[in-house]
C-alpha cells in the first residue's frame, strides 16, 4: 500500500505554484512552450472531449505534445497510458482492453486510432490560451509500457507519487539547471528527467526521433543545457559524433543499460568539469540508486547497510538484485498477469550481480532479455518470427555483447532436415537473408538479428526447453 | 581483402540491409554519423568486423573514433598488436 504524500501536487500544480513559472520552457525539435502558457492554456484542439475521470491512451507522435498533454491530464484523468512513438498500433487493442481505456489522445494524424471506436481528443505541440483547461486534483494513475515475452507490451501501473519519489528528496530548484535527455520521455528513464524538470521548475529540452546527433547537440547548446541524461549507447553516439564538445554539461547521467568503466572514463575525459553519475532503474522497480564515484558497479554498502528506514531497500537473492521502495510500480494491468513483487514487497529486477571485493558488478540477466541500447528484446518474440519460416525447425535467439549498443540480437538456427541438405548445396547467405527479411517485415530494427548462424543442433533441457546461455 | 576495404564494403552492405541512405563518398574525413549509419548499424558493423577480422578494438578503446579514417586506423593498429 502506497502512502500518498500529504503535500502531493499534480504536474500542473507544480508549474502553477512555481514563482519562476514564466521563466521555464519545454522545448521540442519544432517549437517551445513556456510554463506560464502551459498552465494557463491548453494543447487540446477543442473542448468536445472531456478528460475528467477518463482513462486515456496518450498516443501522440512528438514528445512536446505528450508533455503538454500530460501536464493537463494529470489530476484530471483517471488513468493515462503513455505510448512511445514506436508503439506498434497493432497493440492498441490489447492495451485498450487491459487498461480499460475509454478515450484516445493523438496528434494531427489519427489514422492509427480512428478505427478503435473511442472518443478521440486531438492535441498539438502549441498552446491555445483562449481555451483553458482547469487543473484537476485527482490522483491520476500513470501506465508505462514495458516489453513482454510475446511482443505485446506489459502495462506497468505507477502514479505520480511513485514516479517522483526519487526526486523529492534530491532535487532542489536551482536557477541555472536546464535538463535534457536523449531518451523518449514516454519511457521510464526519460520520464524521470521530465519529472525532475517539472518538479524542480527547470527548463527541459526534449529529444526527437530521427534527429541527427549534431543537430540535437546544437539545440541543447542553444538552450544552455547543464544536466544531460542518456543511456551508455546514447553517450557513445555523442562521443563518436565529433560534436561532443558542442555542449558543456555540469552533470552527466547514465542509466538504462549496464555502465562500463570505458564509457565512464571516456565521458570524464570529454567533460572533465562535469559530475558523472550512473543510475540503476527499471520501469517496474523504479530508481534503485545513483552511483557518483565514477566507477562501474556499485558499493556493497548499498546492499549491506540495512537501514530499515531507508527509502530503498535492496537485497541479492539467487544472484539477482531485489528492490523494495515507494518508487516501485504497484502492479501489471490486465488479466492473468504475474505479480510484480514478492509478498514482502520486493521487486526482482532479474539483473544478476556479482560481489567482488567491496563492490557489486552487473553480470547479465536471469531471464534472457537482451538490452539493445536501452531497449529490451525478449528472445521468444524473435524466435516466433524466425520459426515461421518454412525451412526452419527451431531457433535460439540470444544477446551478443557489443561495444556500441551494449548488446545485439543474434540467432542460431536449426533447419528442417530437407532444408539442411539443400542448404548445403545452395547459398546459405540467401537463405539467411530471406529469414532476416521476414524479421524486418514485422519486427522493429533493433529486434532483427544482426547475425544468423546455421547450427546442426540446439541444446534442449530435460524439461524440453531450449538451453539459453547467459552472458 | 584489406581491413580498409572490409570496413567500407560492410558499411555499404549494412546501409542496404537497414535501408539507410549512405553518404555519396566514404572518404576518411567523413564523420561516422554523417556516413548515413546510425548507432544500431555501427553495432552491427562491429559484430561483422569481429567475425571477419577477429578484431574488437572498440571494447577497450580510450577515445571513440569520430571519422571513417579514425575507425579504419583503430582496426589497422589493433591488427598490428
Amino acid at each position: 500500500m502506497k502512502i500518498q504524500p500529504s503535500n502531493s501536487l499534480t504536474l500542473g500544480e507544480f508549474l502553477k505554484h512555481s514563482g519562476r513559472a514564466a521563466d521555464g520552457i519545454i522545448s521540442g525539435a519544432n517549437g517551445c512552450v513556456g510554463f506560464k502558457e502551459i498552465v494557463e492554456g491548453t494543447c487540446f484542439q477543442d473542448n468536445a472531449v472531456s478528460f475528467c475521470g477518463r482513462s486515456v491512451l496518450l498516443a501522440t507522435p512528438d514528445q512536446l505534445t505528450t508533455a503538454l498533454a500530460l501536464v493537463k491530464l494529470d489530476g484530471l484523468a483517471n488513468r493515462v497510458v503513455l505510448c512511445p512513438h514506436d508503439t506498434d498500433p497493432q497493440h492498441f487493442k490489447s492495451i485498450i482492453s487491459d487498461a480499460q481505456i475509454d478515450t484516445v489522445v493523438c496528434g494531427e494524424n489519427f489514422s492509427d486510432v480512428a478505427s478503435l471506436g473511442l472518443p478521440i481528443g486531438r492535441a498539438h505541440s502549441t498552446v491555445d490560451s483562449q481555451n483553458p483547461v482547469p487543473i484537476g486534483r485527482r490522483r491520476t494513475e500513470w501506465v508505462l509500457l514495458s516489453s513482454g515475452t510475446t511482443g505485446s507490451p506489459k502495462l506497468v501501473l505507477h502514479d505520480l507519487a511513485s514516479l517522483i519519489s526519487p526526486i523529492m528528496q534530491t532535487t532542489k530548484a536551482v536557477n541555472s539547471v536546464v535538463w535534457a535527455t536523449f531518451y523518449d520521455i514516454r519511457r521510464y528513464g526519460g520520464l524521470q528527467i521530465f519529472l525532475r524538470a517539472i518538479v524542480g521548475r527547470c527548463s527541459m529540452i526534449l529529444s526527437h526521433a530521427g534527429e541527427a546527433v549534431g543537430a540535437h547537440l546544437a539545440r541543447l547548446k542553444q538552450h544552455g543545457v547543464t544536466y544531460v541524461s542518456g543511456t551508455p549507447s546514447h553517450w557513445r553516439r555523442v562521443l563518436m559524433s565529433g560534436a561532443a564538445n558542442t555542449i558543456s554539461p555540469v552533470y552527466v547521467r547514465l542509466s538504462g543499460e549496464i555502465v562500463d568503466q570505458n564509457i565512464l572514463d571516456a565521458l570524464h575525459a570529454t567533460y572533465p568539469g562535469a559530475a558523472i553519475s550512473h543510475a540503476y532503474a527499471s520501469t517496474e522497480a523504479g530508481v534503485g540508486f545513483n552511483v557518483i564515484d565514477g566507477k562501474e558497479g556499485f558499493p556493497a554498502t548499498l546492499i549491506d547497510g540495512h537501514d530499515p528506514n531507508a527509502d530503498v531497500l535492496m537485497r541479492v537473492e539467487d544472484g539477482s538484485l531485489r528492490i523494495r521502495s515507494k518508487r516501485t510500480a504497484s502492479r501489471y494491468l490486465g488479466d492473468d498477469q504475474p505479480s510484480l513483487m514478492s509478498p514482502d514487497g520486493f521487486v526482482d529486477t532479474g539483473d544478476l550481480v556479482d560481489l567482488r571485493g567491496d563492490r557489486y558488478y552487473f553480470i547479465g540477466r536471469r531471464e534472457s532479455v537482451i538490452n539493445v541500447g536501452g531497449l529490451k528484446v525478449y528472445p521468444e518474440e524473435v524466435e516466433m518470427v524466425i520459426n515461421k519460416h518454412p525451412a526452419v525447425q527451431k531457433s535460439l535467439v540470444r544477446g551478443r555483447r557489443n561495444p556500441i549498443t551494449g548488446a545485439l540480437v543474434v540467432a542460431d538456427i536449426l533447419l528442417k532436415q530437407r532444408a539442411q541438405l539443400s542448404n548445403l548445396n545452395n547459398n546459405q547467405e540467401l537463405l539467411a537473408e530471406d529469414i532476416l527479411n521476414r524479421c524486418r517485415a514485422v519486427l522493429p530494427k533493433h529486434k532483427v538479428p544482426a547475425k544468423v548462424r546455421f547450427v546442426s543442433q540446439l541444446d534442449v533441457s530435460a524439461t524440453g526447453k531450449l538451453v539459453r546461455d547467459h552472458e | 581483402m584489406t581491413i580498409r576495404s572490409t570496413i567500407l564494403v560492410n558499411i555499404q552492405k549494412i546501409a542496404a540491409a537497414y535501408e539507410r541512405d549512405i553518404a555519396a563518398s566514404l572518404n576518411d574525413d567523413v564523420a561516422l554519423f554523417d556516413s548515413g549509419l546510425d548507432s544500431l548499424c555501427f553495432a552491427v558493423l562491429v559484430v561483422r568486423l569481429e567475425d571477419e577480422l577477429g578484431l574488437d578494438p572498440l571494447s577497450s578503446v580510450a577515445r571513440f573514433p569520430i571519422t571513417i579514417g579514425d575507425l579504419i586506423k583503430l582496426y589497422e593498429n589493433s591488427a598490428k598488436q
